[in-house]
């Protein structure tokens, strides 16, 4: 019975979102000469039931980021390298160590006609920082913020203070859950943004309607209303086929194939714009020893891993994050495979012949099925992987215990993002248990140099050391799948988490 | 028949509580609660730790039962921990749709299956009953989900007659929302059912007084109406009590690949994402519905063959 049921599309900062690789511009094919105004766009994505919220800092799925955006701005968003560019927030500055910062805002209003002011971007970040409310997603990544420091010079222009002096910051101020609210904003079910469509009605895991906001400062949108709604995967495929849907979040390679086969809907991908790897825990037997990972590392035939597992839609990997975005070190040799060498490493470290147990679930596409062939290309040094299969609702708490190596996905975010949930001693989410002081005193240093190319450098040197000794085999980048009905235009290829991923308010139908 | 009822009643108390009491366990047994499997990817432990406080979560199972048990008695089926809204309320927002879909399903099944029983139960082994037989098993034999998948590529992305879906629209608006699941779901249910119209047709046909009616001359038509009917109808009531649970399982596939918010994508939602009071409140209103359809199958059986023995 279940195999009709579609799993929920959860995405947390972690989830399956996207890496900016190489996003093309319009992925429009034949572009309409002239966008035209009005019309209703209907937009389904993964539901996720009584979990859907409208509180724009508990978002956690897809359908809640894709919501909070339509209503909702952030001062900062990512472009398609992961890189800040200005939203509410028209330009920023700090005091030469990055610990204090200024912003000055855009001239932009709410949807209750009130203009946006310093005061609104501080109550914002009290009431994200509110101890009494842990669900705010935002809390841990905005922690070093000083808000009793922190204050408003004049009605468009915040100062914000800093505990530690961190040349990120902007890129903190763009990540889920930072949507500037009004100033006294109590009641989530009543929403007003400064966003281009303003709320008209929402109920969880089916709906949310919202109408174009005519004031909107980056010029109003040319459909007239916007439904977000929620569906499975299965569901949403047969409802832009169908019609009864114009774009569908989040598609299989598999449905990409039927769907170019036909006319009525067109693919749009992100290229190369997820991860997928397998990862070692480096504390662990068999995986504490260096040369037994170069040796997995060595063993993974990824060109085969992306054409059956990712159906082809998708590049290899190179063990490393963030390909094409911000501070990705340049000309990197790609990893060939190399059984020959691997064996020797294998035998060096006693391992030919012995069992190793890899940990998946069918928490995400693919798990299973990289696990099962990764199994077969493992086999070929001599060495037996058994893929045990664990709960898929709790795998991704599961993996950070259990199991030597088990496999992991993660979507777009700026790289140091990336660095600090997954690869510092205190990381929440160190699914390598990678815990080295060096490593974190050699990150938080490059973080505070407030040279950009300078900082990169010293990135790249970090990044180099994980890709070479850390536990991640990142085997595979996967495209990230959008489809339209051939009516639409405008829809950019952009990862998800970025801001021209979603963005209803540059559409048109023809 | 008043000791009678009071026997049934008490008996349906105990039956709805040893099912609340078993319902939690297995729910308590599933790995992971509420707090974490809503935030384990975005917030860090100590914020789930937090939440899991918040939710009450970190009580002993036994007290939150009891907790949850007092507010049952009180009329009150307590609160999601995912929605934090009413479970009362989740359980009004997703009936409706599965009501619809379930009684749409019987006004189609209910009368075919008794004509087509009936048809194989009177030329019993004849060339129509052997045809009715192999279609409605194999009806029953495809899985229903490759039905419903094969329905739709006809039906909607083909030839685009019936929508494929209901995401985005409303049953009032367009009635035709209903015949693909419908389909899906008669498919499921008519071969057990006329099978057992069938059975009864025979086994009335083969009875003494069917024979002894004959006999006297009783016109074929009104042997058939008077006397075979009611008897033949007694296994088919009983087994339309039965379908529930081959009816839950359809409804489920159905509603997922229609995107119809109803009854049992909320159940399922509630267990993945262990929110123990939905998943309570909705097994108990199912279950109190169970107990009154049988019920009612039996006080109907009662009414069509007045025999004490059926409600032994």
């Amino acid at each position: 019975m279940s195999e009709a049921l579609g799993r929920r599309g959860f995405l947390g900062l972690a989830g399956a979102a996207g890496l900016a690789a190489t996003t093309g511009c319009g992925a429009d094919g034949g572009v309409a000469a002239e966008p035209k105004h009005g019309g209703r766009l209907r937009a389904v994505y993964a539901g996720g039931g009584a979990k859907e919220v409208l509180d724009p800092h508990v978002q956690s799925l897809f359908v809640d980021i894709a919501r909070h955006k339509a209503i909702y701005e952030k001062l900062v968003e990512l472009g398609p390298d992961l890189k800040p560019v200005p939203r509410l927030a028209a330009k920023w500055d700090h005091d030469g160590t990055a610990s204090t910062w200024r912003f000055t805002l855009r001239d932009a209003t709410f949807h209750d006609g009130a203009k946006l002011v310093a005061d609104d971007v501080l109550y914002t970040l009290s009431r994200i920082a509110d101890p009494a409310a842990p669900e705010r997603v935002a809390q841990s990544s905005l922690a070093t913020l000083d808000l009793k420091r922190s204050k408003a010079i004049g009605p468009s222009t915040v100062e914000l203070v800093l505990t530690q002096p961190n040349a990120e910051f902007p890129a903190l101020l763009a990540g889920i859950g930072t949507q500037i609210v009004r100033n006294g904003f109590k009641d989530p079910s009543k929403p007003v943004g400064t966003g281009a469509f303003r709320y008209v009605s929402f109920e969880a895991g089916r709906s949310m309607v919202a109408t174009r906001y005519a004031d909107y400062w980056d010029g109003p949108a040319r459909i007239e209303e916007l439904q977000i709604l929620s569906a499975d995967s299965e569901a949403r495929a047969n409802a832009v086929q169908g019609g009864q849907a114009e774009y569908a979040n989040d598609m299989t390679a598999t449905f990409a194939r039927t769907a170019e086969a036909g006319k009525t809907v067109r693919i749009v991908a992100a290229k190369a714009s997820t991860m997928q790897a397998f990862v070692m825990k480096v504390d662990q037997p068999p995986f504490d020893n260096p040369d037994v990972r170069l040796a997995f590392k060595l063993l993974a035939d990824r060109q085969r891993l992306v054409d059956v597992v990712l159906a082809g839609r998708g590049e290899v990997g190179n063990d490393l994050f963030g390909k094409g975005y911000q501070y990705y070190p340049a000309d990197l040799a790609p990893r060939e495979r190399d059984v020959d060498r691997a064996k020797s490493l294998l035998a060096k470290a006693g391992l030919i012949g012995r069992e190793v147990e890899i940990f998946t679930a069918d928490a995400s596409a693919g798990f299973v099925e990289a696990a099962t062939l990764f199994a077969e290309q493992v086999a070929e040094a001599g060495v037996r992987l058994k893929v045990t299969t664990g709960s898929p609702q709790t795998y991704a708490k599961d993996l950070l215990t259990k199991g030597a190596i088990g496999n992991h996905r993660s979507g777009a975010m700026p790289i140091p993002q990336y660095i600090t949930d997954r690869l510092l001693s205190h990381s929440p989410f160190n699914v390598t248990h990678w815990r080295r002081p060096a490593f974190d005193t050699g990150f938080a240093a490059a973080r505070a140099v407030t040279d950009e190319a300078e900082r990169s450098r010293r990135y790249g040197v970090l990044q180099q050391t994980l890709r070479d000794e850390g536990g991640i085999l990142a085997w595979g980048l996967p495209d990230y799948l959008v489809a339209v009905s051939a009516k639409v235009q405008g829809v950019e290829a952009a990862p998800p988490n970025t801001l021209d991923q979603g963005r209803f308010d540059k559409v048109w139908l023809a | 028949m008043r000791v009678y009822a009071v026997q049934r009643a008490l008996l349906a108390l105990g039956q709805l509580a040893v099912l609340s009491v078993l319902v939690f366990v297995l729910t308590s047994l599933l790995p992971g609660d509420a707090a974490e499997l809503r935030f384990s990817e975005t917030l860090t432990p100590s914020q789930v730790a937090a939440l899991r406080a918040e939710l009450g979560l970190d009580q002993p199972p036994v007290e939150r039962f009891v907790h949850w048990a007092g507010n049952v008695l009180s009329g009150d089926l307590g609160t999601s921990l995912i929605s934090g809204g009413p479970v009362a309320g989740i359980v009004r927002n997703s009936i409706g749709a599965t009501l619809v879909l379930t009684l749409a399903t019987l006004a189609v099944v209910v009368p075919l299956a008794v004509a087509l029983g009936i048809v194989m139960g009177t030329r019993e082994n004849g060339r129509i009953d052997r045809a009715i037989t192999s279609v409605t098993l194999a009806l029953s034999a495809i899985p229903d989900f490759v039905i419903a998948v094969v329905l739709v590529a006809v039906f909607s992305l083909t030839l685009g007659w019936l929508p494929a879906t209901w995401i985005g629209s409303n049953l009032l608006a367009s009635p035709a929302l209903l015949v693909l699941p419908v389909a899906v779901l008669f498919g499921r249910t008519v071969c057990l059912l006329s099978r057992q119209v069938r059975a009864g047709t025979v086994r009335a046909l083969h009875a003494e007084y069917i024979t002894q009616a004959r006999r006297l001359g009783v016109p074929r038509r009104q042997l058939l109406l008077r006397h075979v009917l009611p008897n033949a109808a007694v296994p088919g009531v009983q087994e339309l009590a039965r379908t529930g649970d081959t009816l839950l399982g359809g409804v489920l596939v159905v509603e997922a690949i229609f995107a119809i918010p109803g009854f049992a994508t909320a159940l399922v939602d509630g267990v993945e994402t262990r929110d123990v009071p939905v998943v309570q409140g909705l097994t108990l209103v199912l279950a109190v519905a169970a107990l009154l359809i049988n019920l009612a199958a039996d006080l109907v059986c009662n009414r069509l063959v007045p025999r004490s023995e059926l409600l032994r």
